[in-house]
């Protein structure tokens, strides 16, 4: 199909650099499992990027399954809800794994898991329909970003959408909660490509799987095909190398479209809206049933972890009881993370809860969280290679240690997206990501004294 | 949760290289050719080869500790530089003026710059330079392979190398093409057998320990403009130092471009120089030279090839300025 000079790729767009990661996808073939209530859950009132949200409940109160819990009036926020039914037993402050002290709403579950009375699949005719429903979903971009979903659907004034791709890369290794999404809810994927194409009105869909999960391509590409909503094809799976960071927004667009977006820019700069599949199969079933966003799929995995496997939770569900349903930890852990393990955090204590945006818990044995020293720089400019933004990491690192801001600037050290690419093959195990997050904080201070 | 947890910034995952692993695939790599050397030019070579590496060793061990200085001798760096610096010597050299080299490299090139990947220049080129101007005679005095075969070294048959011979316009005495390849004519320890050092290539590339950008600039060039110049480029490229020099000292991490385009110029300038002076210059021989110069036009190399960040616009100086 030809329309509007688009056309679908028959295959990947060429994408500079990238790391051989390992793939470890464990607990690809597992059926994910539902964790039933725990007794207590957490919910911070911060999970997402933008403003935090509100209570809009009191301690005493009793909530159920899906009644909202806080909600902001600012433009960039998304509400938060209840996860499990019980009674509000008090509100207080945790720490996020970002290190920001927030509010959160502590429920005492009463084991029930009443829903809330009031849910009802939403009205939904229209695209400005749709992006209220979606709002009121507390929809948050399920990928790890957690951007609200709402804002980014809605196309900024004087920008054109021709093309949504929807990121199934998943090419952190460990995590296989979207390839679990695909496989178990593919109906769900689909129906939520459907609406959105619909509403949007863009000309092609591209499903971006990675092509280290060749089920999936062939579940979802079997679907689109045959499907009767579209007989021209508008929707298509396309098959990425599974090169790490290949679901990186910037290097996924490059992927998919061959298009470049510009420095500090948005896909919509070149037409294009990025969306994740868990992210798209909950727009579909939101729209069916009217159930918020009140559980995720994490995957559990990593050597301090007796079975390994996807488990459903509730939002807010610390991390503690969540390594508890899996078995407890195999091990004395010396690393928790929170996320994959190039991009993802390391937290301090295993109490803090899970989060909407959260994808992984990665719970590592001391052997293996255990820094390698890092040696002297040998200039073999692996990390330059390797920098799918192409970057000089090592040039940077060096104007780093003598803070040369002016050069830092020059070297485009803010275009890095910290994916750990530069760090994981340097061979002289040198704290690249640490330099760059340096060094665009002297960037950021420097502009903000002008 | 009785035990803390280690904290750190990602990535929380590492590639399993280290300089160690690399330089001891350069160590590999180096093999076949010492091999040669020993079948060449006899144990002499072989004992040159042991004197080098073990001077330079002892050198960075004595230096670091000295400087109180971590040691750092485990990451085989120091080998390496032995290991070439005895493949850039004559098999006939006095084992002190060896070990004047192995000084040269470790402790004024290197460690006075601030060791592993600071120095500037490469340490074995450097130190060869500097003994082929403080000891000419020694350095040039060559013998015939196979020597040791017909009686001792003091009574070997001395020769020219095939540069040398080239130079001086006695053509007639030239090797053969096939005795350049499998290096049986007078050079350099290392230097000679053309297919050990191919060999050394093609493992350094199956091992992806370097890209073949800089030697295949380097040794296209060289042969391109022998044959414009009018001479004959395979005896160019098989004959010298040139693929010692192109595959092993033009590729040294520390001293050569680290952007792809900085690699490309890099050879070819190599290449450039190395005719330039084989043709035109009063020295047979210009590798050394012409690696050495371009090593220290590194920085500028690789601020003029900076590769073009994701998604940035070409930024033009004057429109920049008319803006303001």
């Amino acid at each position: 199909m030809e329309k509007n000079g688009l056309f679908f790729p028959r295959k990947p767009f060429r994408t500079h650099g990238g790391a051989p990661v390992p793939h470890y996808k464990n607990t690809a073939d597992l059926e994910s499992a539902v964790m039933p209530p725990p007794p207590q859950v957490i919910i911070p009132m911060q999970q997402h990027v933008g403003a935090p949200c509100v209570p809009c409940v009191k301690v005493g109160d009793t909530v159920t399954v899906g009644q909202k819990i806080a909600d902001s009036d600012r433009p960039v926020s998304a509400p938060i809800h209840a996860s499990v039914s019980g009674k509000v037993s008090k509100i207080t402050k945790v720490q996020l794994p970002g290190g920001q002290m927030v509010d959160a709403i502590v429920i005492d579950s009463d084991g029930e898991m009443r829903p809330c009375e009031t849910i009802a699949p939403p009205e939904c005719n229209s695209l400005e329909e749709l992006l209220a429903a979606v709002r009121e979903s507390g929809l948050v971009g399920l990928g790890g970003a957690g951007f609200p979903a709402a804002v980014k659907l809605r196309v900024p004034a004087g920008k054109k959408i021709d093309t949504i791709i929807v990121n199934c890369a998943e090419c952190e290794p460990f995590i296989t909660a979207d390839y679990r999404e695909a496989m178990e809810n593919s109906w769900d994927v689909l129906s939520g490509v459907y609406a959105l194409w619909e509403m949007l009105g863009v000309d092609r869909v591209l499903i971006a799987v990675e092509n280290n999960k060749p089920e999936a391509i062939r579940i979802l590409t079997d679907i689109a095909e045959s499907d009767t909503r579209d007989p021209e094809n508008h929707v298509r799976v396309l098959t990425l190398k599974s090169r790490y960071p290949q679901g990186a927004e910037k290097v996924l667009v490059q992927a998919c479209t061959g298009r470049r977006i510009p420095q500090g820019g948005l896909p919509a700069d070149v037409g294009c809206l990025v969306i994740n599949i868990t992210s798209v199969s909950f727009i579909s079933r939101y729209l069916k049933t009217g159930m918020p966003l009140v559980s995720k799929r994490i995957t559990v995995d990593g050597s301090a972890v007796t079975n390994a496997k996807n488990v459903i939770v509730p939002i807010g569900t610390p991390i503690k009881d969540v390594i508890a349903f899996c078995g407890g930890y195999s091990c004395t852990p010396g690393k928790l993370l929170m996320g994959g393990p190039m991009m993802g955090m390391s937290l301090v204590d295993d109490s803090l809860p899970v989060l909407k945006q959260n994808n992984a818990i990665l719970a590592f044995s001391r052997e293996d969280a255990e820094l390698p020293e890092p040696t002297e720089c040998i200039r073999c400019g692996r990390c330059v290679s390797a920098c799918p933004m192409q970057l000089m990491p090592t040039a940077i690192a060096r104007m780093v240690k003598t803070k040369n801001v002016e050069e830092l600037q020059a070297l485009n050290v803010m275009t890095c997206m910290e994916c750990g690419s530069c760090a994981y093959v340097c061979p002289a195990r040198l704290q690249l990501v640490q330099s760059m997050r340096l060094g665009k904080g002297m960037v950021r201070a420097a502009s903000a004294k002008k | 949760m009785e035990e803390k947890l280690f904290v750190s910034p990602s990535p929380h995952l590492r590639g399993s290289d280290t300089t160690q692993k690399i330089m001891l695939d350069v160590i590999i790599a180096l093999c076949p050719a010492a091999a040669a050397s020993v079948v060449l030019f006899g144990w002499r070579a072989l004992l040159l080869e042991v004197i080098c590496i073990a001077g330079c060793v002892l050198a960075e061990f004595i230096c670091r500790k000295v400087m109180k200085r971590s040691n750092t001798i485990g990451d085989l760096s120091a080998v390496v530089t032995g290991l070439l610096l005895a493949f850039n010597l004559p098999v006939t050299i006095n084992p002190a003026i060896a070990l004047i080299g192995c000084v040269v490299a470790i402790v004024v090139v290197k460690q006075m710059f601030g060791g592993i990947g600071q120095n500037f220049v490469n340490p074995a080129l450097t130190a060869r330079i500097v003994l082929m101007v403080s000891f000419p005679a020694a350095m040039t005095h060559w013998v015939m392979p196979f020597y040791y075969r017909t009686g001792s070294l003091s009574d070997a048959l001395t020769t020219a190398t095939p540069l040398a011979l080239t130079a001086a316009g006695s053509t007639e005495d030239l090797p053969t093409v096939v005795q350049l390849f499998f290096g049986a004519y007078g050079g350099c320890v290392g230097e000679t057998c053309s297919l050990a050092l191919l060999i050394g290539f093609v493992y350094l590339l199956i091992r992806r320990v370097i890209t073949p950008v800089i030697p295949l600039c380097y040794i296209g060039v060289v042969a391109l403009f022998t044959w414009i110049l009018g001479g004959d480029p395979l005896t160019a490229v098989l004959s010298g130092g040139l693929l010692l020099g192109a595959i092993f000292m033009a590729t040294d991490y520390t001293t050569s471009p680290v952007t792809a385009w900085g690699k490309v110029v890099f050879g070819i300038g190599c290449g450039l120089l190395t005719v330039l002076i084989r043709r035109f210059g009063s020295l047979p021989e210009g590798v050394s030279f012409s690696i050495l110069l371009m090593n220290i036009l590194v920085p500028h190399i690789e601020r003029l090839t900076r590769p073009r960040a994701f998604g940035s616009v070409r930024v033009r100086r004057k429109k920049a300025g008319a803006e303001k």
